[in-house]
């Protein structure tokens, strides 16, 4: 009997110790906390600086969000692109982050003082350079190819790149885009819900470019020495993608979120975001980038709409697309 | 003729009933909580709905169709490796969609070996992708479910019949009419509907084999009414035109099916003396092969890729293995209780129309179910702790139709031949299940619950929504895979699916039928 009383205090001394290190719950996409991700390393790093807790918790952000409103268990929210922030901010969740937006080495000029961009990427096709000799070098050029060249592109309902390529193509051609679309359906292969499915019908060997981002090649070069994926640059423009962080206002670990915006910043975190996500760090000047990442062959220009202007194109964007594919 | 339900079956099969319909309806009513009314539906629903229907009547036909001759060559040849064969054919409806597509592409995509073959033999290109494809697609997943609800209803005819059949000299043609078609005017209807609504809720494989917007189908549209518009009262309104397309397609073919009493026969292997001729030998050995050839070169191209990806697998596919089987574990635990006593309330009334009841939990979305729940759930405690339990949930009610069509046939007339004998010796209530309706109906219970099983590990569902790391299932961790560009990784993780569904469903199957056995 004296044994069980014994053990039941120290399970109760246990928890009570649990209980005082203080949990800071991060939300984030799937594909953030898986172990080749860059979530795991974030969370060691980010331990290390602070007496916490660090736990992700992953799914479909915007929608679970959206369905717990102010009941939300999460601190900070990591992950959301900025085609989907103006959805996120009308939530009214989010608290100011409180970092210095100068210190961004992103391409365009960032004032948001809520959504911190952590890395960002361009959307573009992705060719296999030993099975396809002259690539498109522009937009136009692809336009103008025989439409035995198939692409593989992305639902832009269902996935945030296929939202990228119908923004990309509004920001292209305007009010030409349905056009465009229509001169683009005989070569689009199929259309997929989400990225992953795409690319692994690329690297099949099923189409012969695939919608995905500039850094891609990178995964191929630096993890697996294969140098025949390639990005075709257009002189257009690319479309440009960031992700955010964004912290949540009635958070009850308010330091530590801020703590964590923080360290969003600092090298520990952005040097894990090329080799760990795939993708350009926000906050990390380029000659800070790990070996080789500095000669990535990237768009000269970038084209891009704010949360407001996407929010404004978006649906007439995806309307083109849809029109135009559905003859 | 039917024997009366009495009253602890009924019971039973009354609050299994009803639960399957308060998980549905709770989800609804959780939806309609959060939902604001908006306009209706748009111009793009209603070709969505136009082509889901389209797509869901041919997918149907086709397999319906296919599967007579080759149910019929399976339930007439006896040769080696035909049981191994019959359980190999099942595989593709318990198949993951993703994993079904890889296997598809591989075979009839562009880069894929048909196309090979047929650019060395100097013939043109054949494309999958359109309307065709994901009529293709849908008979691959369900000609093997037609095909063994035929099979195990043609096993159902008595050896006895065939004999006399034999004994009277019936021409093949006579045999067919007074045997097989009969049977086949009981079976079809149903196992049409269910592949119906089973197409109708098609989202994934129709948009990559469809080609692209123009391949919407309803379940798609509840998706991107959810993932992008977050639209709760448009996705609840398209859910509800789902429900009713489907729930009217089950209704109207559970209506028409007669009521055939099979009669009690020994349960000996049949002999058939009708068809020892050489022409249809050919014929039926013909078509096994062309079954066989459709329904497994695409899992050979699954295993095949797989295996070069088996040593790059992570650690933590192990951990996503084990949750999947506890998912798998768990929903046939509740496919059973609900499916039991729902089959053997049903079959002991004259019409099937509360088999409808068991369509339910399919023609819903899967995505609505667990949207619904999520928000019932959030207040109360954290729907991430019960991610797993709810998409298990979800699952059972996803195959209670597919135990129920296996189950009731069996039960029915189990009771049938039973009844007069139950009634008299008094048997009832739980002794009525435990020596007679179990024992009679073990390899369809065995059969109901391997398929459940492998249905669940492949299913991506609603965790994907709601998930912690820990509690990443098989396919989730399959698309992590994708998503970190590990295509090999993924492949073997594939193979790891497959490999895992086909073991649940063996060993279930298996189990039911040494049971029935004894």
């Amino acid at each position: 009997m004296r044994h069980l009383a014994l053990a039941a205090t120290t399970t109760l001394i246990a928890t009570a110790a649990v209980a005082d290190t203080p949990v800071l719950t991060v939300y984030a996409g799937d594909y953030f906390t898986s172990e080749w991700g860059p979530g795991p390393v974030i969370e060691a790093e980010f331990e290390k600086t602070c007496d916490c807790d660090l736990q992700f918790s992953t799914g479909d952000l915007l929608p679970r969000l959206l369905l717990e409103g102010q009941r939300t268990k999460a601190d900070v929210v990591i992950g959301l692109t900025s085609d989907l922030t103006a959805k996120a901010r009308a939530t009214d969740l989010f608290a100011p982050h409180g970092q210095n937006n100068a210190d961004l080495t992103l391409p365009i000029t960032w004032t948001d003082d809520t959504f911190l961009p952590f890395n960002y990427g361009h959307t573009a096709f992705i060719y296999n350079e030993t099975l396809m000799d002259t690539p498109p070098a522009s937009f136009d050029a692809l336009l103008a190819m025989p439409d035995d060249v198939k692409l593989v592109i992305q639902d832009p309902r269902t996935s945030i790149s296929g939202l990228a390529l119908v923004l990309w193509v509004q920001a292209v051609y305007g009010e030409r885009a349905e056009e465009v679309w229509g001169q683009l359906a005989p070569k689009i292969l199929t259309v997929t819900k989400d990225w992953s499915s795409s690319y692994g019908m690329f690297t099949d060997g099923e189409a012969d470019m695939v919608l995905s981002y500039t850094t891609s090649p990178a995964y191929h070069m630096f993890a697996e020495e294969d140098f025949t994926k390639k990005a075709a640059i257009f002189p257009e423009g690319h479309y440009f993608m960031v992700e955010t962080v964004a912290k949540i206002a009635d958070t009850d670990q308010p330091e530590l979120a801020d703590a964590f915006m923080a360290f969003v910043m600092s090298e520990a975190f952005q040097t894990q975001i090329p080799t760990a996500n795939w993708s350009l760090p926000s906050a990390l000047p380029r000659d800070q980038w790990p070996d080789g990442w500095s000669q990535l062959p990237l768009p000269e220009k970038v084209l891009f709409f704010d949360e407001a202007q996407a929010a404004a194109v978006q649906e007439q964007a995806i309307e083109a697309w849809r029109s135009a594919l559905t003859q | 003729m039917a024997q009366r339900a009495d009253a602890v079956t009924r019971r039973a099969g009354i609050i299994a009933a009803g639960l399957t319909v308060a998980v549905v309806l709770a989800a609804c009513v959780g939806i309609a909580t959060r939902a604001e009314p908006t306009a209706g539906l748009r111009a793009g629903d209603w070709s969505a709905i136009r082509f889901t229907v389209v797509q869901a009547l041919l997918s149907a036909a086709f397999s319906v169709v296919l599967a007579v001759p080759l149910a019929r060559a399976l339930a007439r040849r006896r040769f080696f490796g035909r049981d191994l064969l019959v359980i190999f054919l099942g595989v593709p409806f318990i198949l993951p969609v993703i994993v079904a597509v890889i296997g598809l592409l591989a075979v009839f995509g562009r880069n894929g070996w048909l196309n090979h073959v047929l650019g060395l033999l100097g013939l043109p290109e054949l494309s999958v992708y359109g309307l065709h494809g994901v009529v293709l697609a849908h008979v691959f997943f369900n000609l093997p479910l037609a095909t063994r609800l035929l099979l195990q209803a043609w096993q159902a005819i008595p050896a006895e019949r065939f004999r006399l059949v034999a004994q009277l000299g019936l021409s093949p043609r006579a045999v067919n009419r007074a045997l097989e078609w009969p049977l086949l005017r009981q079976v079809l209807p149903g196992a049409f509907a269910l592949i119906f609504v089973i197409c109708l809720t098609s989202f994934a494989v129709a948009l990559t084999l469809g080609g692209g917007p123009r391949s919407t189908t309803i379940e798609l549209a509840i998706y991107q009414t959810f993932r992008y518009d977050f639209d709760l009262s448009r996705a609840a309104l398209l859910s509800v035109v789902q429900l009713a397309l489907a729930g009217g397609a089950a209704l109207l073919a559970l209506w028409i099916i007669p009521q055939i009493a099979v009669g009690g026969g020994l349960d000996r292997v049949a002999r058939r003396w009708d068809a020892r001729g050489g022409m249809q030998r050919i014929g039926d050995f013909g078509m096994i092969l062309l079954g066989a050839g459709f329904l497994l070169m695409p899992l050979g191209a699954v295993v095949w890729r797989g295996l070069w990806g088996m040593g790059d697998l992570p650690a933590s596919v192990w951990q996503a293995s084990a949750n999947s089987l506890f998912v798998a574990g768990l929903s046939v635990l509740l496919l059973l209780a609900l499916a039991l006593p729902m089959a053997g309330w049903i079959a002991m009334q004259k019409r099937g129309g509360i088999e409808a009841i068991g369509l339910l939990g399919l023609s819903a979305s899967p995505l609505m179910i667990g949207t619904g729940w999520f928000i019932l759930l959030n207040p109360v405690v954290d729907p991430v702790a019960l991610a797993l339990p709810v998409t298990a949930l979800v699952n059972a009610l996803m195959a209670l139709p597919f135990a129920l069509r296996i189950l009731v046939p069996r039960m029915r007339d189990t009771a049938q031949q039973f009844g007069r004998l139950n009634a008299a010796l008094g048997v009832r209530g739980w002794p009525l299940w435990r020596w007679v309706l179990v024992p009679r109906a073990a390899a369809q219970i065995g059969f109901a619950a391997g398929l459940t099983g492998a249905l669940s590990m492949g299913d991506l569902g609603v965790i994907a929504l709601f998930a912690d790391p820990e509690r990443a299932t098989l396919p989730l961790e399959m698309y992590r895979l994708m998503g970190a560009y590990r295509m090999e990784a993924a492949a073997a993780a594939a193979l790891l699916l497959l490999g895992l569904s086909l073991a649940i469903f063996w060993i279930c199957d298996r189990g039911g039928r040494a049971y029935a056995d004894v």
